[in-house]
């Protein structure tokens, strides 16, 4: 499972290694490569370019590869701006972020570990009951959760934001499958020690598997930082606009500041990248956990 | 652990009374394991009927009503709303969208996901560099992906960076999102999910090619097979069956929920709207029309599901081997 391994004497496929002509297709792959470089760290390049540029520098009629002069007060001119809540946004993005995610991790773990490990008559009924909402495509759901969400009185409110989010079958999945392979022994270890399920759970699984959870909370936190669909259709009241509404916001008004939109652009991607330069490994891992269905 | 004194828990019923009384032990075993099952599986039951079923089963009876504005309606209307669905030009039009977006974007990300992958796997040094790059976007959001794309890279004017390209040629000024003939927009409206979605497949990709044993290319060589395209076609790729399936299937999905960058590439417009946009627009814009929102998103629900089903009969997903 593990992607990181650099070349610790595993063959390489032979098939593109050794090629037919060598060379010539060496010196091709390593072309290709540094295009696909140049294209993909393109965007990144545009968003510090314009954040850091006057909107003249931006809108001349020639390209200027860096700005005149860092303009560094965009910040607090993005700060500043009245018509865009920016700090408010941001402060709902993060309370957003952590609670959606440490809830969902604490409920799907849970109900998971229940459903690997304690005998029950209809357990089986339950889990077919959860995995068939996987069945169910989740973006076309939004109408009718938000049917439930408003008879609740939850629009334009952080509980709407995040607790209908929290419910994921595709979690719990994922913590089943884990756990059904996490070591008996160990458990049994605490079992012999006086522990219930309860102590077993928090005091030997949780702290055994803190990769994997490290791995479900980087991946979880990235979706719920990005995700538009669900708060656009929840915050209808500027009070309650998550990061990705404030600018989706900014986009469709009538005078748009570039730089200023690029400059809340930059915010919005500090933490995400700060978690990819640290947690990437678990990032990895959590793709390939969850992006395959064993 | 301290269990109430009616229902001890399940490890006093386990230790203690495993050799004594085996019998009451299994009674009060199943009791405990029953209440401990509810604590911890319990809480998640509750939500996922409260936030899953509920909202499928209130949006399935309404499918059934006349409801503007509200969502407790007492117009029964039959299947009305299913029939005014699949004769609406705008919702069989956004199907049509849908479709053409899929034609580029599914087979386009299986290629390049899969080339880089195969790109980053044989680069023996500064892997990790590679790898990170393509996968760096990942971190952005429709949102901020759109925005880049709007404003800074398609953007009409000559500013814009392919303009600013195409002027080197002297090529005239395009208005990539709004020229519906040629129809541009589909240009950033495919670039922009590459860029976000290629370095995630290419780390499905990755993964199964490492998973593929050393031994098998041995066997290859040592059977003379061609290195190069004769190992790919019949040592790599049908080893990577299981992630390809993976990769089509969750692929296709996507796509079919694709909101955010049309919504913020273009906007609620006629001639490129995918299904959600446009149920987005009749359920939630100035006239909320549940009843055939919930009617248009029960159908596309289930279209969804047979495509899925579908291609996953097709392609042998879960076979035993895979």
């Amino acid at each position: 499972m593990a992607v990181s391994e650099r070349t610790t004497g595993t063959p390489q496929p032979i098939g593109f290694t050794q090629s037919g002509w060598g060379r010539v297709g060496m010196v091709l792959r390593w072309i290709a490569l540094f295009i696909a470089v140049v294209l993909f760290l393109l965007p990144f390049y545009l968003i510090l370019r314009n954040a850091l540029s006057t909107e003249a520098d931006i809108t001349a009629p020639a390209w200027t590869l860096f700005p005149t002069h860092l303009q560094w007060s965009n910040i607090k001119e993005l700060f500043d701006d009245t018509q865009v809540p920016m700090a408010r946004a941001l402060y709902n993005s993060a309370v957003v972020g952590v609670l959606g995610t440490a809830g969902q991790l604490l409920l799907a773990s849970m109900a998971g570990y229940g459903l690997a490990r304690i005998p029950y008559r209809h357990a089986d009924k339950i889990f077919y009951a959860i995995v068939a909402t996987l069945m169910i495509p989740g973006a076309v759901t939004f109408i009718p959760s938000f049917i439930v969400v408003s008879s609740l009185g939850w629009v334009s409110s952080l509980r709407g934001l995040i607790i209908p989010t929290l419910f994921s079958g595709f979690a719990a999945f994922l913590f089943r499958q884990y756990f059904l392979g996490f070591p008996r022994e160990l458990e049994e270890a605490a079992r012999v020690d006086g522990a219930g399920y309860f102590g077993v759970f928090w005091r030997i699984v949780v702290p055994n598997s803190l990769p994997f959870f490290a791995a479900l909370a980087a991946i979880t936190f990235i979706g719920n930082w990005n995700s538009f669909l669900w708060p656009l259709v929840i915050g209808q009241d500027s009070s309650s606009w998550t990061i990705q509404v404030a600018m989706s916001t900014f986009i469709t008004a009538q005078t748009i500041n570039i730089h200023e939109l690029f400059m809340a652009v930059a915010v919005s991607i500090l933490p995400l990248v700060l978690i990819f330069a640290f947690l990437q490994r678990y990032l990895i891992q959590g793709v390939t956990q969850s992006g395959i269905k064993d | 652990m301290s269990a109430p004194t009616k229902t001890p828990s399940a490890a006093d019923s386990v230790t203690t009374g495993e050799r004594r009384r085996p019998r009451r032990r299994r009674q009060k075993g199943i009791a405990g394991n029953t209440l401990w099952f509810w604590v911890f599986v319990g809480p998640f039951v509750l939500g996922l009927l409260i936030f899953s079923y509920l909202p499928i089963i209130w949006s399935l009876v309404l499918s059934f009503f006349e409801a503007y504005n509200t969502a407790t309606p007492s117009k029964f209307v039959g299947l009305r709303n299913y029939i005014d669905m699949l004769t609406d030009h705008n919702f069989l039009s956004s199907l049509g969208t849908f479709t053409i977006f899929a034609v580029f974007i599914v087979p386009l990300t299986f290629v390049l996901s899969l080339v880089l992958a195969l790109l980053v796997n044989q680069v023996k040094i500064a892997r990790a560099f590679f790898r990170s790059v393509f996968f760096l976007p990942t971190a952005c959001s429709y949102v901020v992906a759109s925005l880049i794309w709007r404003l800074s890279i398609f953007n009409g004017v000559r500013f814009g960076l392919a303009n600013t390209v195409l002027g080197w040629f002297g090529i005239d000024n395009i208005a990539w999102l709004s020229t519906v003939s040629p129809p541009w927009y589909w240009l950033p409206l495919v670039t922009v999910r590459l860029w976000l979605q290629l370095g995630f497949y290419m780390i499905l990709f990755i993964a199964g090619l490492q998973r593929i044993s050393p031994t098998l290319y041995e066997a290859a060589y040592v059977d003379g097979a061609k290195p190069g395209w004769q190992v790919f076609r019949y040592i790599t790729l049908p080893q990577l069956r299981a992630t390809s399936v993976a990769v089509l299937i969750l692929n296709l999905i996507a796509a079919y929920q694709a909101f955010d960058e049309f919504y913020n590439l273009i906007g609620n417009v006629n001639y490129a709207r995918p299904p959600l946009v446009y149920l987005y627009g009749i359920s939630l814009g100035s006239i909320q029309d549940l009843g055939h929102g919930s009617a248009g998103a029960l159908i596309l629900a289930v279209i969804i599901m047979i495509v899925t089903l579908l291609q996953s009969r097709i392609f042998g997903f879960g076979k035993a081997g895979d």
